[in-house]
């Protein structure tokens, strides 16, 4: 390797790249919210990981804001480090100026994209299982299906054996595949029981339906319990986080655009064709008083559509609900049957960090009468699961999420609950791996068994 | 030769573990202070105080200088590097060695951060007592460096009450050890010598702290003013009340409003000129009295009113607040250069009329937060460093505000350290024979200056007594 003395590191103001005139458009106003003061350092779990400024929230703001100015042109290492960073956005929370860290990620991805690490082949797989089958309802539930028959025979057992070392564990993260009748589509429309104290739209989302249908049923029974009409338009697709985080923000537009057709201001829902005869007379002005959503990935992304589409995702974005939100903000007036067991509740990044929710899923939790809340250390910190880093990054996720594992070890609940399913996944992996035996469930199925 | 010793420290702690990409270089240009980048040569981040000594005796082979550096949270620029060094970047020696809650004392590697050895022997009762504002985030390693203080400095002292012995590295790679856990020194005191030496005597990979019983009561007042001179008047009753709180701090109206507008809000009242933070602590049947010492000094200099913090969780968001101003600051310009002065606490009043005053004479925006029990003003000047003339203005402000300060009989740091940053301001308090005797003691350790070169004592505008070309490694020039 070459040996670079730093008296010469080029400063290149006078040809500033295409990557420089993007970053200086885009986010360099934004980045001089940093002061570098270092308070976000330990919040970073890359940082914790590796001691690196470089790879700390305050170094990749360094180093954006360095090639915005044209003082630095090194976009590979801009490049890993803006995919290293698990996007937990837990120095947001740690920021005492503001920095709107997530948002100039996103954009530093979508401009250092073609640097990417990993390769063309993996890009170009990443981009072709983002674009054709996330976002597409059939071919996912497809890919699901044959993941189930593959499952049955035993080939992910096989393929763990014969499969490279890296690959082999990516493939044992598998999660189990639910049964089919947890595939199958809710029905379009749930009637409130009781009192109806409003109508809500239940935003499904692309994953949620094929692994973890039974958290978006939950919710739905949840919600109609509690005393709201529960519509699932059926038209609705991916809220586009996974592309917006994987730097594909062209994507991530197109799809914001399709969840404002559906769901947007006037959107009522009644288009689908089960639900075309009495659509009508259950339109209120306005549409829905909440789009209600149970992947705090999702409820993050949809809050925050006017970064991607500006005003036109005001009127969705500003209705967006998550769930635990939505039940504590409402109040849940149900009756709740007790259940005695012991719950860690774990915080998404993308619940506690994105939208500053920690209270609700708690206070929800703590309103099943004798389940016990047991506390476990940095339940706010990253699991390391990060939508698909842990399968673009499998090192540094496993050396995130093992404090998450020797935490949860140490406090022995019976079940874990946490509340996006990228996080349900990737902590259920784990703690099979220790052979620790708590189930990891979302909040919402508690509440739904004790309510039933 | 450079590149041999690059390819050295690549043996000594592997690839993964020096920093040599154009990138990386430059993340690495500065510390907390912003001013002044320098990027280094590489960048080494050993674990263990063998691969220190290894590091120092390949630089010395190689004949480059080495510059210790922490979490690089400070503001004097005292782990920037300079012109082809190496920069020895501690953050992975982060590990708890011992706890012995018998002695009440701690041995920790320099990377452990601050508030997590707090948090780590919370369980048996104590704590570590320095909580520099940036404790969530620095690291105990440089807090020996630049002897931090923080809000509880009045009550608890500073780093150098608290370290009771340390491992060093010296310049020339040999390990020596100093002090004892009982904390009684034998001879002279090197302990005192090294702790707030800044990195300029060596290289500490081992700390051995005193740790503090947490005490059984603690309330927490906010005293709002209609100025901030008002609220200085106050601390200096206070203290002639002979109550000894464990924190005094006052924060101004503008820093309140950036506080206020970020994570870390607090309630604290927007409509005060200035607010005045008491924090008393001791055993239970002591606080009721002294609540009342406090209430009476500032009645008497008309506050505006005193609220008293509900529970534990309101008292821990009022020293978020006040711990996140500086970070705060961000809110009103993308610069911010805090100053560190310390003047008798009586003169409290006038100086920081004569720091606004100066500060609106040069066009700058000023807010204030600081340790106004101790004296320690942070006058923080707000600017952006891609205006030429404003950053002259505020270099020129700067200076002033030191000045006046040190004619109030103050002195040019309280806290932050010299660094780069203060080190041609030296001249200010101290004579050449200072200086030289200062520069004696540093050559007893670092004979040729290779360790941390060009901080604390100025070398070439004020010092006939040195040839900056024999001392090669001190030659370096302020931007």
């Amino acid at each position: 390797m070459k040996t670079i003395d730093a008296s010469t590191t080029p400063a290149c103001p006078s040809n500033p790249t295409a990557l420089a005139n993007r970053l200086q458009a885009q986010i360099h106003a934004k980045t001089l919210d940093c002061v570098h003061c270092g308070l976000c350092l330990q919040s970073c779990p890359t940082y914790r990981a590796t001691g690196r400024e470089t790879s700390s929230p305050r170094g990749r703001i360094y180093l954006m804001r360095g090639h915005a100015e044209g003082r630095l042109d090194d976009p590979a290492l801009l490049a890993e480090e803006a995919f290293l960073c698990l996007g937990c956005r837990a120095c947001e929370t740690a920021c005492p100026s503001g920095v709107r860290y997530g948002e100039i990620l996103e954009v530093t991805r979508a401009a250092v994209r073609e640097q990417q690490p990993g390769g063309r082949f993996a890009r170009a797989l990443e981009r072709f299982v983002l674009r054709e089958i996330v976002p597409r309802r059939g071919r996912l539930a497809w890919i699901v299906r044959l993941l189930a028959v593959a499952k049955g025979l035993g080939l992910d057992r096989l393929a763990v054996r014969v499969l490279p070392e890296a690959l082999a564990r990516r493939a044992a993260m598998m999660p189990e595949i639910p049964a089919a009748a947890e595939r199958k589509r809710m029905p379009a429309f749930t009637p409130a029981v009781g009192v109806r104290r409003g109508r809500v739209a239940l935003f499904e989302g692309c994953v949620m339906p094929e692994l973890f249908g039974r958290v978006n049923d939950a919710a739905r029974l949840v919600l109609s319990r509690a005393g709201f009409d529960v519509v699932v338009p059926e038209a609705q697709g991916c809220c586009g986080a996974l592309h917006a985080h994987a730097g594909d923000d062209e994507r991530a537009k197109v799809l914001a655009r399709a969840n404002v057709e559906v769901f947007g201001e006037g959107a009522t829902g009644a288009s689908g064709k089960g639900d075309a005869g009495h659509g009508a007379e259950r339109a209120v002005p306005g549409g829905f008083d909440a789009i209600v959503v149970t992947s705090a990935g999702c409820s993050a992304a949809l809050k925050e559509l006017p970064h991607w589409i500006g005003e036109d995702g005001k009127p969705l974005a500003g209705r967006v609900r998550d769930v635990l939100e939505f039940l504590d903000a409402e109040g849940l007036d149900i009756a709740l049957s007790p259940m005695p067991r012991r719950v860690c509740y774990d915080d998404p990044c993308h619940l506690i960090h994105a939208q500053g929710i920690a209270a609700a899923p708690r206070n929800l939790l703590n309103a099943i009468p004798q389940l016990v809340l047991v506390p476990h250390r940095n339940p706010e910190a990253c699991c390391g699961a990060a939508g698909i880093y842990n399968l673009t990054h499998p090192e540094m996720s496993e050396t995130v999420l093992a404090p998450k594992l020797d935490a949860l070890a140490d406090a022995a609940p019976e079940l874990v609950a946490t509340a996006n399913p990228g996080c349900a996944m990737q902590l259920a992996a784990g703690l099979a791996g220790r052979g620790i035996a708590a189930r990891v469930v979302h909040p919402i199925e508690l509440l739904e068994e004790a309510s039933r | 030769m450079r590149g041999g010793v690059i390819a050295r420290l690549r043996e000594i702690v592997g690839d993964a573990g020096c920093l040599v990409r154009p990138g990386e270089l430059f993340a690495y240009e500065c510390d907390g202070l912003t001013l002044s980048p320098k990027r280094p040569l590489a960048v080494v981040l050993p674990t263990t105080t063998e691969q220190v000594a290894a590091i120092v005796r390949a630089c010395r082979e190689a004949g480059v200088a080495f510059v210790p550096r922490g979490a690089g949270t400070g503001l004097s620029g005292g782990a920037h590097a300079t012109e082809n060094s190496i920069l020895i970047e501690c953050s992975r020696m982060n590990r708890i060695l011992e706890v012995d809650a018998e002695n009440r004392c701690a041995v920790v590697q320099p990377g452990v951060v601050n508030a997590e050895l707090s948090a780590a022997v919370a369980s048996l009762g104590l704590f570590y007592a320095p909580d520099p504002s940036s404790q969530q985030a620095c690291t105990i390693g440089g807090n020996v460096a630049e002897n931090s203080g923080g809000p509880h400095t009045l009550k608890y002292g500073t780093t150098t009450n608290h370290v009771l012995a340390l491992e060093l590295v010296l310049p020339d790679g040999s390990v020596e050890r100093f002090g004892s856990r009982s904390g009684e020194s034998q001879g002279f005191d090197f302990v005192g010598a090294i702790v707030g030496s800044e990195g300029t005597l060596g290289i500490v990979t081992e700390v051995t702290v005193r740790l503090t019983p947490i005490p059984k009561a603690v309330e927490t007042l906010l005293v709002l003013f209609d100025d901030v001179v008002g609220a200085c008047r106050a601390v200096g009753r206070v203290i002639r009340s002979g109550v000894v709180p464990a924190a005094l701090e006052i924060v101004d109206r503008r820093t309140i409003e950036a506080v206020e507008a970020s994570v870390y809000a607090a309630g604290l009242p927007l409509t005060a000129g200035a607010v005045l933070i008491v924090e008393l602590d001791g055993l239970p049947v002591s606080l009721a009295g002294e609540i009342a010492a406090i209430r009476a000094a500032c009645e008497a200099e008309r506050c505006q009113a005193i609220e008293i913090a509900r529970d534990e969780a309101e008292r821990k968001r009022f020293w978020r607040a006040r711990k996140g101003a500086f970070g705060a600051m961000g809110r009103l310009a993308p610069d911010l250069y805090v100053h560190d002065a310390v003047v008798p606490r009586m003169r409290l009043p006038a100086v920081l009329e004569q720091v606004c005053e100066i500060c609106d004479r040069y066009g700058l925006k000023l807010a204030n937060v600081f340790h106004a029990g101790d004296g320690n003003l942070h006058p923080n000047i707000c600017f952006d460093r891609r205006d030429p003339d404003e950053l002259a203005r505020v270099m020129a402000a700067g200076k002033e505000i030191l000045e006046a300060c040190v004619a109030a009989g103050g002195v040019i740091t309280g806290e932050h350290g010299v660094g780069v940053e203060k080190r041609d301001y030296m001249h200010l308090v101290f004579g050449e024979a200072d200086l030289a005797a200062m520069r004696r003691l540093r050559d007893t350790f670092n004979p040729d200056g290779a360790c941390n070169p060009g901080k604390i004592i100025p070398t070439t505008r004020f010092c006939v007594e040195s040839d900056p070309k024999a001392r090669g490694y001190d030659a370096v020039p302020i931007a």
